[in-house]
């Protein structure tokens, strides 16, 4: 299976790549790590004439942290956000789910960018960025603008961004407390099954902060604010979790297929958020 | 003449022979990566090939279009069945008597079945000519569930056929079905059945599956016109075999073709056939003019080459109230695909599943198989074993554990009590077959004793209390698994591939200055040959085995073999390897008596030499008769030392083994840790203990991933679901668990050495072990039955629905 | 299509290429440059038979476009011994069994090579996590692991004693 023939450029400024869409319209696609694009292209399920490489722009990497806010470039490879210690030290959740993305070869390759902004239910950092609120920064011919994770995604392969924009970089603020990114997988390298990341916060006792999000649980991630509605203010004792779990997997809306079927994935949703807060919540 | 040999120890650790961990001489390459396999091969002026396949699982071809294939820059020629019709090749033979499609005749019958062959400069040329070929589609029912393909109303599928009530293995009852294959005596053991104080009944399936080597299938086919000469290089575990049939095919005499299987990238029984891509690699070679290759990708080799298993085995086992087995039969249902293409035996349409009484004295069984059309790839192949052995290892597993249910009785003592005993070796089963040797108490003592069975045991009766008390959400699985293999194929008198005996060969020049070549009928795809077989003769004539370059796979110089599947290369390829080993040193010996100015039985062998007996110091090393044999005129001796020689083997030899399995259950995710796999084998004479342990490594895992999820599964449709390695699965070194291996020695009676084959033994004995396991765990909680693959959501519903969730 | 002018250190080696811009990067090593170590298992991107060691990562080349690995450092099996001086995991591999049909060999070792590159003391369960990236269907992984263990020691000793 090889892909069809296009045309190839390799820009080294966003507006070089803004202008090339701008230029081509349908025709473009960009492409980052191309662990997901490239398999599909070898299937010949797109028509791409015009391919843009966002490798030479230097503008798109880079870890940077200003005070609390965390500004990842798009192009920042799971790799990167791995071995980075001062984002481990500051959101540890995000080693922990990338680590349980893919195999070490993908991780090296595929970037944050290209897991979160072409709108795959099955990847896991959409579901992460929404566990901590990030912010996705776009650039099209209009200018920039920022879409919050939690406002981005709109069906499977729908997302805000427009044909004309790239996603840029993405930022966060950082919290402290308890965290964990749960994942169910056929086996290593399989996308989930069922996923969630959970943030949490305690002050004596008492749950000030939490955050719950589902992966590959719908054709969207599913941010639950019903759970985190249920956590806030309570101890996170057994009840609370188990109310928080209901509400949970009744904003999720899986559907059937080889990893099996939609009763199954609800039940094993509940299991895995209920052992993300329980996990979140030992590492408060 | 006045030193004494030195020890014959040292002599013999210098050999490398029989029973040393000798190092492969293979490895060099392959960790240098200068192997040559299939799609390494690069010959002047070469085309490549690709296939346009078909969405569809059953429907007319209305028309194919292509011509704007052939507008396409780089595309040669691209063939339909129509271009193959004038040389008969549209169709070709399988190997179970039946017939299949080359190229889609009139309409297609499984998914992604091949519909036409585009040839271009290159692969990437060839992938944009096929998909601009215009294939005009009229969609027709489907049959996916074997059950249903003879119903009122049922499409007939093999319309081919449909007016044929004879089919290759006897009567035809419907046009979807294939044959009817018996086994044992019927009346009787209904008789027994419904006598007995217990019978125990069950649906047993093994589902669908495919061998999946790393490497996929392909073919270089290059036509020289010139000297009228037909090379093709391929991925082939029969490369004489496929000369024979290519020749009866083509029309092409069998001495101007020559096959070459170079390296392969694991075999598992997948590359047996002949697929449609060897034969338009071959086609489109002659009509070209050039070399043309043929590689697939792994999409097409999980869809369209022959899959294995997906037998439905419908058990009976009566025994007495204190657990004496009295009869079992077993009616299996066996979806083939839309050709049989299974490659068997001419004679055995459902191969050795007659094997199915396993390790039990079972004096009273009956088997019948009834074989059907589905739109499916054709097939099946023996993936990892002895022809339909696992499905008959996994049935007696697995019937032994329900009607130990139903006894409630300990499921190893129900094995003990019926294994066959050491003393009633050799065994004739119920079912026709003579089992050469066998200890199974002794290994099977030994491996309960290995993993603590009796504590097992009572950690799982704690877990079982433990769970109904709410501590805990995992259960606890001892997966028991005893198996009785039927290898190394076979005796010419009742084994045969397309008509050719299935003997094999080893053929032995010894060179003056005392190195040798041998070559055999036999081809590894990974089992590491070249090594070991080197080690047999080392023992036989006395040459070190790294003085002996040992060939496989080339017809124009292998004396002929029927190839590597069903572990029977060291049962017969082995023993022809000894054989002639055993001429080398009969010749030797009337050499050695020459130069000693002895007589031939004046003489003993040492190791490595002969000596006169009484006479240490006088002696002719193998290397000395070596060069004498090239420079000595000895009255009513040739020149030269070499042997060859062709073995029918007087029976297949059976090895077998005891397997435990110890696995944990998330009754709340369906996922499972295996904690402890033992595997104890015996394939008689132990040639290289460390490539038997590789072997086992190997053939566990691929047990382990067959039993815990991998399948081919298609919907209702017809759609394969699971066509690539996302959904397709192969474990990773994650998911695989650290064996620990064992061995008993019983050695096979007729066999030169003693040997009897181990490549296949562990995915026979494994599936059981693993999939026991599962069980296992549930059977505290009415668990009887649950079908493969034991994936994670299928474990979750074993569990929903004995109401362990809430 | 237009070709593209692509120039990449092989092996230590500087070539130049002429190809189209879809040409995935293992069919230039393996068809254009003879270079057929790494070999192409699936066609999904998950068997990790093709991976080769790309400006100091483990690489998928059957999803890499050659257009995109322009001015790489690239080593594959064969860069990484000699047959007078194999690498200490040619050597481990051999000696440990840690292969059969030798087709997931070449990108099984080019990864070890990195894996250890990345972490030269691992334990065994570091090394199954670094090679889930790998499939093999012949060994069941026990004897490579073994395998790597062994040339991690042994690495590292020859480190110390230098």
């Amino acid at each position: 299976m090889v892909p069809g023939a296009f045309s190839y450029h390799r820009p080294d400024t966003i507006d070089g790549v803004v202008s090339l869409l701008g230029e081509w319209g349908d025709d473009a696609r960009v492409i980052a790590g191309g662990h997901s694009l490239i398999p599909v292209m070898k299937q010949r399920l797109t028509d791409i004439s015009q391919l843009i490489d966002l490798a030479g722009v230097d503008a798109l990497k880079g870890i940077s942290i200003d005070g609390d806010t965390v500004t990842i470039g798009a192009m920042t490879t799971q790799h990167e956000l791995i071995t980075s210690g001062t984002l481990h030290e500051v959101a540890p959740i995000i080693r922990e789910a990338s680590l349980q993305i893919a195999d070490p070869q993908v991780r090296y390759v595929g970037t944050i960018g290209g897991n979160v902004a072409n709108g795959d239910p099955a990847n896991d950092m959409p579901g992460l960025m929404q566990t901590i609120d990030a912010k996705y920064h776009l650039a099209g011919p209009n200018g920039e603008r920022t879409v919050a994770a939690r406002d981005f995604y709109e069906a499977a392969y729908f997302t805000a961004r427009e044909e004309d924009e790239i996603l840029t970089s993405i930022s966060f603020v950082a919290k402290k407390g308890g965290y964990a990114y749960e994942k169910q997988k056929r086996k290593i390298g399989d996308y989930a099954t069922a996923a969630a990341g959970v943030l949490l916060s305690m002050d004596d006792g008492v749950c000030s902060s939490a955050s719950i999000a589902l992966t590959n649980l719908s054709d969207t991630p599913v941010y639950c604010d019903a759970a985190v509605e249920v956590l806030v203010g309570s101890s996170v004792d057994d009840n609370s979790i188990t109310k928080a779990v209901k509400a949970a997997v009744e904003a999720s809306d899986p559907v059937a297929d080889t990893r099996g079927p939609v009763d199954f994935k609800k039940y094993v949703a509940g299991v895995i958020v209920k052992r993300a807060i329980q996990s979140a919540k030992t590492r408060v | 003449m006045n030193e004494i040999s030195p020890p014959k120890e040292e002599r013999s650790a210098a050999l490398s022979g029989l029973g040393t961990s000798r190092k492969r001489v293979e490895d060099a390459r392959f960790t240098q990566g200068k192997g040559n396999y299939v799609d390494d091969i690069k010959l002047p002026g070469m085309l490549f090939g690709d296939f346009v396949r078909s969405p569809y699982a059953h429907a007319r071809v209305k028309s194919i279009n292509t011509e704007k294939a052939m507008a396409v820059p780089g595309v040669h020629a691209v063939l339909t069945a129509a271009d193959l019709e004038p040389l008969s090749l549209h169709w070709m033979p399988t190997l179970a008597g039946d017939k299949q499609m080359v190229l889609a005749d009139g309409k297609v019958l499984f998914q992604a079945q091949e519909v036409a062959f585009v040839v271009a400069d290159d692969r990437y040329a060839a992938a944009d000519g096929v998909a601009a070929v215009e294939v005009e589609y009229e969609e027709l029912p489907v049959i996916v569930d074997p059950f249903k393909a003879e119903v009122d109303g049922a499409p007939i599928l093999r319309e081919d056929i449909a007016d044929q009530k004879e089919g290759a293995h006897g009567p035809r009852r419907h046009p979807n079905h294939i044959f009817t294959w018996e086994s044992g005596d019927r009346e009787a053991t209904q008789a027994v059945l419904e006598q007995a104080d217990v019978v125990a009944e069950e649906m047993i399936y093994y589902h669908r599956t495919h061998p999946c080597p790393l490497e996929t299938c392909g073919s270089v086919a290059s036509m020289d016109k010139v000297n009228g000469k037909l090379t093709v290089w391929g991925t082939f575990q029969a490369p004489h075999a496929v000369r024979t049939v290519a020749s009866l095919i083509s029309g092409i005499a069998e001495h101007n073709i020559r096959i070459i299987s170079p390296d392969i990238g694991g075999g598992f029984g997948n590359k047996v056939g002949v697929y449609p891509g060897y034969v338009c690699s071959i086609v489109a070679s002659i009509v070209t003019g050039v070399p043309v290759k043929w590689v697939e990708d792994r999409s097409d080799n999980l869809m369209a080459t022959a899959f294995a298993r997906d037998y439905w085995m419908k058990g009976r086992i009566s025994a007495t109230k204190d657990g004496k087995i009295t009869a079992l039969h077993c009616h299996t249902t066996a979806d083939h695909g839309a050709f049989d293409a299974c490659a068997d035996p001419t004679k055995f349409p459902a191969g050795f599943m007659n094997i199915c009484t396993g390790s039990y004295d079972i004096p009273t069984a009956y088997l019948a198989v009834d074989g059907i059309y589905t739109n499916k790839a054709p097939g099946g192949v023996a993936y990892r074993c002895s022809f339909r052995v696992t499905e008959a290892a996994y049935f007696i597993e697995r019937m032994i554990e329900v009607l130990a249910i139903k006894l409630n009785m300990d499921a190893a003592e129900l094995r003990s009590k019926n294994f066959i005993k050491k003393e009633q070796f050799p065994y004739q089963s119920a079912l026709g077959w003579e089992y050469d040797s066998g200890d199974y108490h002794t290994g099977w003592e030994k491996a309960l004793k290995a993993v603590g069975y009796e504590d097992l045991r009572k950690e799982q009766a704690e877990r079982v209390e433990a769970f109904k008390r709410g501590e805990t959400r995992k259960l606890l699985g001892i997966g028991l698994s005893h198996f009785t293999e039927i290898v190394g194929a076979g005796p010419v008198k009742n084994c045969d591939i397309l008509g050719l005996g299935m003997f094999d060969s080893c053929e032995i020049r010894i060179h003056p200055t005392g190195s040798a070549i041998a070559r055999l009928g036999t081809i590894s795809q990974g089992q590491g040959h070249a090594t070991t077989f080197a080690q047999i003769l080392a023992s036989e004539i006395g040459i070190p085995a790294e003085d002996i370059t040992l060939e496989e796979g080339d017809t124009d110089t292998a004396p002929y073999g029927l190839g590597t599947y069903g572990s029977r290369s060291t049962p017969v390829a082995g023993a022809a390897t000894a054989m002639a080993g055993r001429k080398i040193r009969a010749k030797a010996q009337m050499i050695a008596a020459y130069l000693l100015e002895v007589h031939d039985n004046d003489l003993e062998w040492d190791v490595d030499r002969f000596v006169v007996k009484g006479s240490p110091e006088r002696f002719k090393t193998m290397k000395e008769i070596a060069f004498a044999s090239y420079n000595q005129a000895i009255p009513g001796v040739e020149p030269g030392l070499e042997a060859v020689s062709y073995y029918d083997p007087p029976n297949m030899t059976y090895p077998f083994g005891s397997y435990v399995c110890v696995m944990e259950i998330d009754v709340d995710t369906g996922t499972t840790e295996i904690r402890q796999v033992f595997a104890l084998d015996d394939c008689g004479t132990r040639i290289n203990p460390m490539i038997i342990e590789g072997q086992v490594h190997g053939g566990l895992t691929e047990a382990l991933a067959i039993a815990m999820g991998q399948e081919i599964a298609y919907d209702e449709k017809g759609n394969v679901t699971t066509g690539t390695l996302m959904d397709f699965f192969i474990p990773t070194a994650v998911e695989t668990p650290n064996y620990q291996t064992d061995y008993t020695v019983t050695p096979s009676p007729h066999h030169p050495i003693g040997a009897k084959g181990v490549g296949e033994s562990p995915n026979v004995g494994g599936v059981p072990a693993f999939s026991n396991a599962v069980h296992d765990a549930f059977r505290a909680f009415g668990l009887t039955q649950t079908h493969m693959p034991h994936d994670h959501w299928r474990i979750w519903k074993t569990a929903e629905s004995l109401g362990l969730h809430d | 299509m237009e070709k593209m002018h692509i120039k990449m250190t092989v092996n230590g080696k500087n070539v130049d290429l002429l190809t189209e811009p879809r040409t995935l990067l293992i069919h230039a090593l393996r068809e254009e440059l003879g270079i057929t170590g790494p070999h192409v298992g699936c066609s999904s991107s998950h068997c990790g038979a093709c991976t080769i060691d790309m400006n100091g990562m483990s690489v998928k080349s059957c999803s890499v476009f050659a257009a995109q690995a322009d001015g790489a450092e690239i080593t594959t099996i064969e860069g990484l011994g000699t047959p007078d001086a194999l690498h200490v995991l040619q050597e481990m591999f051999k000696e440990h069994h840690g292969l059969q049909c030798g087709y997931c060999t070449p990108g099984m070792i080019t990864r070890a090579y990195r894996l250890l590159q990345e972490n030269p003391t691992p334990t065994e369960e570091e090394v199954r996590f670094g090679i889930a990236g790998n499939l093999c269907r012949c060994t069941g992984y026990q004897n490579i692991v073994k395998a790597i263990l062994e040339a991690a020691t042994k690495m590292n000793e020859m480190k110390e004693s230098a």
